[in-house]
């Protein structure tokens, strides 16, 4: 357990952060040249009037302001807050999906010396595999499964999306910690007359715990990107990357508008950290020490 | 004790995430069948409906007013269609899941679908929707760029992707050289470039860009830009515009499917009838896009529907019928307008399968029973006043 007095200054020192970040913004717009800083041509420092950089105070003025004029056009900050519980429900799913194939990979690979060398270079491989190169491909499959009733939605397509870069952290953090075990506890497993199914409940598992927990804790983070990458690059709506660029569109006339989902992206990656922590506190028995993956 | 708790937090935690993959699932079913059936109508037909899938290029925008018009006022419903419009994104190239058979139409330039087809893509156009070209090169009025040929020795704007090609066009076309004449940036989405005076002459569409700029404030007078602030080139009168947006319909089907040869025939028919509510009713036409949660204001969206209807109204032959005069300009500007990299849109003339009046005309005939004014010879637009970040 933690003592109340670190939890305290843990929470004192990450809103320092943020004071920092805000400083850095309206310190750099307020002393930075207007055209920015060019170097051989090429931007180097971006441009600091109001439309490339608006001001911290429109940023939040305007999120508690309407989206548009319509009647019933909610406040920013309630459809940015919709939008992103609608990507965390898809992330969501994503993440289990991944989690669970990218478990059972590591069990595989665990247990084949064979299939660990087998696919192993093709998990490796598949994460330089550019999303956009990705998108249309898993588009188009789903676009044309129909089984009885069940027809491929949208938001299937940027959960397979996101599970496809969730599932590879998992499956090499799982796999190294079930590889973890000294091998004087698995000869004391074997003196024990325990299999390899017995073995792995008893030993294997307990063990890979510490490395298991950063390796969701980075699934999580890469289903997030996954999905916020997915909703723009396939059109799904309802989500807070799709928000994102609908509202960075009217990034001309209205430029402090963009920057609320932004920040609600931001959001998400962090209460779904959150959420994985939970899981882990669950797992705490297990977790001796964290594993740095 | 204490293990038990942090074993229950746990297993809140995932109950947690799994009734939110939960909500998720049931948020997102819920609008597909929102956009699949949400008509005023009842079916005349009777019948099950046939369903219908239409990719649109971009999200949901009233530059495809008229097809959510139809779908709204039940239009698509009447010619027992149950159509689900399916919105566009970044990567989601309408032509190439048209031809992979993923959705049986989808809204798509000319150029470009022509470019797909040349590498393979069975697509047919069958109902050239714009019959004229939406986009402009916008600059400041003190620039004085009035014409292609004033871009001489300037910063001219361009998004690439092949939305240059009307440009170099007319560049060439002017007498000017495009690699060594005028000096070309990669210009975002918006209009920034432009208004921090980075750019010369930045590329706009008359719908979306160019409203944009109006939208916002103008520095030196302290009210919001007008069109009087600015020049702009339309490619229409410089003689190198390209036909944009068009419905293309899947050509292998075309030739043997008979029941998809009755579809599209319904189908235009109720898409055209939908174009024809929105240049009668633009506001209504505008509020049914906004309703259908377009995250741009409705101001914005009335002077897009407006500027859509420009484009395609009066149509003297009737709309969505292909003119052999703007195709064949399309296809020249397509062969010889070369880019940076000195490429063209296609290499060869497309094959007589690029574009069918047949169906448009079985549907205008349809419509025209029906007494249905076709050709809008009496339009006249509004005139849209926009507010700062069209809200």
């Amino acid at each position: 357990m933690t003592r109340p007095g670190v939890r305290f200054s843990a929470v004192l020192w990450g809103l320092a952060g943020l004071v920092l970040l805000a400083v850095l913004w309206e310190g750099y717009k307020a002393v930075g040249p207007v055209t920015g800083v060019q170097f051989f041509g090429q931007s180097i420092l971006p441009k600091t009037d109001d439309r490339s950089m608006p001001h911290l105070v429109d940023m939040v003025t305007r999120a508690l302001q309407p989206v548009n004029s319509a009647v019933g056009s909610p406040p920013v900050w309630v459809s940015v807050i919709g939008a992103a519980l609608n990507s965390l429900g898809v992330a969501a799913v994503g993440w289990v999906a991944g989690s669970v194939v990218g478990f059972l990979l590591a069990l595989l690979m665990q247990r084949l010396r064979v299939a660990e060398r087998a696919v192993l270079p093709w998990l490796i491989l598949s994460q330089t595999v550019p999303l956009i190169a990705l998108a249309p491909v898993i588009v188009a499959w789903g676009g044309k499964i129909q089984i009885g009733a069940f027809s491929w939605d949208r938001w299937m397509s940027v959960a397979v999306i996101a599970s496809y870069l969730a599932f590879f952290p998992v499956a090499v953090g799982a796999l190294r910690g079930l590889q973890s075990p000294d091998a004087i506890h698995l000869e004391l497993m074997r003196t024990y007359n325990a299999g390899w199914f017995k073995t792995l409940l008893r030993l294997r598992l307990p063990a890979s715990v510490p490395y298991l927990i950063p390796a969701l804790r980075l699934g999580a983070a890469s289903a997030i990107v996954g999905t916020v990458v997915a909703e723009v690059s396939t059109g799904y709506k309802g989500g807070i990357g799709r928000m994102i660029i609908e509202f960075a569109q009217s990034g001309t006339s209205d430029p402090a508008k963009a920057y609320a989902p932004i920040a609600g992206a931001v959001i998400l990656g962090l209460v779904s950290a959150g959420l994985v922590a939970l899981v882990g506190l669950a797992l705490k028995r297990f977790n001796r020490q964290e594993a740095a993956s | 004790m204490k293990h038990s708790k942090r074993i229950a937090l746990g297993v809140a935690a995932i109950a947690a995430s799994a009734a939110l993959a939960l909500s998720g699932c049931s948020s997102s079913s819920s609008t597909s069948t929102a956009t699949s059936g949400n008509s005023g109508n009842p079916s005349v037909t009777g019948g099950a409906l046939i369903p219908v899938k239409l990719q649109l290029q971009w999200f949901t925008q009233a530059q495809f007013a008229g097809y959510y018009a139809a779908l709204d006022q039940g239009y698509f419903t009447d010619e027992g269609l149950d159509v689900s419009i399916i919105e566009g994104g970044t990567d989601i190239v309408p032509q190439t899941q048209l031809a992979d058979g993923s959705v049986d139409y989808a809204v798509a330039w000319v150029p470009k679908a022509l470019a797909s087809r040349e590498q393979g893509a069975g697509i047919t156009d069958v109902a050239q929707i714009f019959q004229k070209s939406g986009t402009l090169q916008v600059s400041m009025a003190a620039k004085n760029i009035k014409t292609a040929a004033d871009l001489k020795g300037k910063i001219v704007g361009n998004w690439g992707f092949g939305n240059e090609f009307e440009m170099f066009a007319g560049i060439t076309k002017a007498g000017l050289n495009p690699a060594t004449d005028v000096q070309l940036v990669q210009q975002a989405f918006d209009e920034s470039g432009l208004l921090d005076g980075s750019i010369d002459a930045a590329q706009a569409e008359t719908y979306n860009e160019y409203a944009q700029i109006l939208e916002t404030t103008n520095p030196a007078t302290g009210k919001l830009y007008q069109p009087s602030d600015l020049n702009v080139i339309d490619w229409n009168t410089e003689g190198t515009a390209m036909l944009q947006d068009a419905i293309w319909a899947n050509t292998d089907k075309l030739k043997n499917d008979t029941t998809y040869q009755d579809t599209t025939v319904k189908f235009l028919t109720a898409a055209l009838k939908g174009w024809i509510y929105a240049r009668d009713n633009p506001q209504k036409a505008s509020d049914i896009v906004v309703a259908k949660g377009s995250q741009l204001g409705a101001s914005h969206q009335l002077w897009q529907t407006n500027e859509v209807n420009k484009l395609i109204w009066p149509s003297s032959a009737g709309i969505g019928i292909v003119s052999d005069a703007a195709w064949k300009q399309t296809v020249g500007v397509a062969m010889s307008a070369k880019n940076l990299e000195g490429s063209t849109v296609i290499t060869k003339a497309p094959d007589s399968d690029a574009y069918t009046n047949t169906y448009v005309q079985k549907a205008l005939d349809a419509l025209k029973s029906q007494g249905v004014d076709v050709t809008g010879s009496s339009f006249t637009p509004l005139t849209v006043t926009l507010t700062e970040g069209g809200k």
